[in-house]
């Protein structure tokens, strides 16, 4: 691990924020080798967002409705669908077990990881949703606060589905049972985020909502890191 | 003797049953008087007629489900503190029985929801949150079933008891504010009825009868798992060969 | 008793929510016992020391 060691600050040996940035650029490098798999992820996104005038009805008005709904519900399971990579492959093969061995601060590497993990699929989705929301007929301002509530949701998603996929790491049942623990937990994210895009349809003020989602991606920015490291711990042992 | 006595699996394992036999006659004794109350004392309601006596299971078994809940994560939060076995196993016990207390709240509430505001389910605030609720106890029960270490799956499923117990009134929270917003100013529609006396006093009777039959239920499952856990260990085998 | 079991007109409501508590209960009450009549197979004993 020598881009490690050439991470250290000066002035603390085993710095955060050296821990953050090499962890981040570790698993960015290791993502883009295999750009086809995040690829998939982002089209099927794509597909999911797609499938839902098609299984209801393409009717505007309902659409309209629908819309920021459906963006955010596809954006979860998005999420939930590479949440596994995070931890797993690491897991697997002995690499996770020297990170957690490492004097840097394992709250801060899990950091850098969840970092890279939504910069591969969070940023994406929430760029490519106006583009998505176009097929439900929403207003341009509507299309305006869909991204800005996914650009402040999507980071809260990954950061509790860190917390998740670390708890299921080497438990049997996959990503149904990752689901299973972190979809109850991602519902007030959903509710808000949804609905800062509702309230705007309805006239009211979406300000409301975005403090909300904005108050609780501080609190997981420091929560889930602790608590995911404590699973990876757990883990390990 | 110190209070610390019984806090090992082996010395609490016999203490378990005659705690939950008194408990479980405690229960049947609250609960036939809360049933006596609330259907032979209690008058109809003015509004909703005879469909209230619903509320006497109904209630007691919501709030069991919430307090089942905060008394798992008490305990896994001893679990992980103190790495104890008794704390994480008794937290064990608990979530098949909250489980169950969550799911006759949701089919009462359905069911009295039907002929007072004629509908079998309203996505309100409360019945929302009882809902998710019953998926949290699914995930750690499934949790503690995924992982094979006892162990590990201790201190797996006391932390994701802790990281849900922190939740719960976000998710509360966030469900009320997505209901007022879309249900507007109107009805409330879990409000109680307002509440003679009498059916205060059987609903409180038979939350008593609910409290002191989950325990009853928990030490009982508590003793299997302290069988399925410690069956190597020396104190069950010697007790095998007496 | 019909006037009980009528429950003013509300009869299916409330004996369906109280029947399938009651069921609810039953079941957890043998799947319990069953559970612990298992785990004392499995070691061997009734599990106290009488």
């Amino acid at each position: 691990m020598t881009t490690l060691a050439h991470a250290q600050s000066d002035e603390s040996q085993f710095g955060v924020a050296a821990a953050i940035v090499w962890a981040a650029a570790h698993d960015l490098r290791v993502a883009m080798r295999s750009r086809s798999e995040l690829a998939v992820q982002i089209l099927f996104y794509v597909i999911v967002v797609s499938l839902f005038p098609l299984a209801a009805s393409p009717d505007r008005a309902l659409l309209a409705a629908l819309g920021p709904g459906v963006l955010w519900v596809a954006a979860l399971l998005a999420s939930l669908l590479s949440l596994p990579r995070l931890f797993a492959a690491d897991f697997a093969d002995g690499t996770l077990e020297q990170i957690a061995l490492s004097p840097y601060p394992l709250q801060a590497l899990v950091g850098g990881k969840i970092i890279a993990h939504w910069l591969c699929t969070g940023l994406p989705v929430a760029v490519l949703a106006p583009l998505l929301g176009l097929q439900y007929g929403l207003d341009g301002d509507v299309l305006a606060i869909v991204t800005l509530s996914l650009l402040i949701g999507t980071p809260l998603l990954s950061l509790l589905g860190a917390i998740g996929a670390a708890l299921t790491l080497g438990a049997r049942g996959g990503s149904s049972l990752l689901a299973l623990l972190i979809l109850p937990l991602c519902v007030p994210v959903l509710i808000f985020g949804a609905g800062a895009a509702d309230a705007v349809r309805a006239g009211l003020s979406p300000s409301p909502n975005f403090s909300l989602l904005a108050a609780g991606l501080l609190i997981a920015l420091v929560g889930a890191p602790f608590a995911t490291a404590a699973a990876i711990r757990v883990a390990l042992d | 003797m110190s209070f610390y006595f019984f806090s090992s699996p082996a010395t609490f394992f016999p203490l378990a049953r005659p705690i939950a036999i008194v408990f479980a006659w405690l229960a049947a004794l609250c609960a036939i008087a809360g049933l006596w109350i609330g259907f032979v004392v209690a008058p109809a309601d003015a509004q909703q007629g005879e469909a209230y006596r619903i509320i006497f299971i109904h209630v007691p078994a919501a709030w069991m489900s919430m307090f089942i809940y905060v008394v798992m994560a008490f305990w896994s939060i001893v679990a992980l503190t103190y790495n104890t076995r008794l704390s994480a196993m008794l937290a064990q016990a608990l979530a098949p029985t909250g489980a169950w207390m969550t799911f006759i709240a949701l089919f009462t509430g359905s069911m009295w929801g039907r002929p007072t505001w004629g509908t079998y389910w309203a996505w309100d605030a409360r019945m929302t949150s009882e809902l998710i609720l019953l998926f949290l106890y699914f995930g750690v029960i499934a949790l503690r079933n995924a992982i094979d270490d006892p162990r590990r799956a201790d201190r797996a499923c006391s932390l994701l008891t802790i990281v849900g117990a922190v939740n719960i009134p976000i998710i509360y929270f966030s469900v009320q504010w997505w209901n007022t917003l879309h249900q507007g100013a109107s009805v409330s529609l879990t409000a109680a009825p307002r509440m003679a006396m009498i059916m205060l006093t059987g609903m409180l009777v038979m939350t008593f009868a609910a409290w002191f039959y989950s325990i009853a239920v928990a030490l009982l499952r508590l003793r299997a798992i302290i069988l399925e856990r410690e069956r190597g260990s020396a104190w069950i085998t010697g007790l095998a060969r007496a | 008793m019909t006037d009980f079991l009528a429950m003013g007109g509300y009869g299916f409501y409330v004996w369906s929510a109280y029947g399938v508590t009651a069921l609810a209960i039953v079941l957890e009450i043998v799947s319990v016992r069953a559970r612990a009549r298992a785990a004392a197979r499995l070691t061997g004993n009734t599990g106290d020391s009488r």
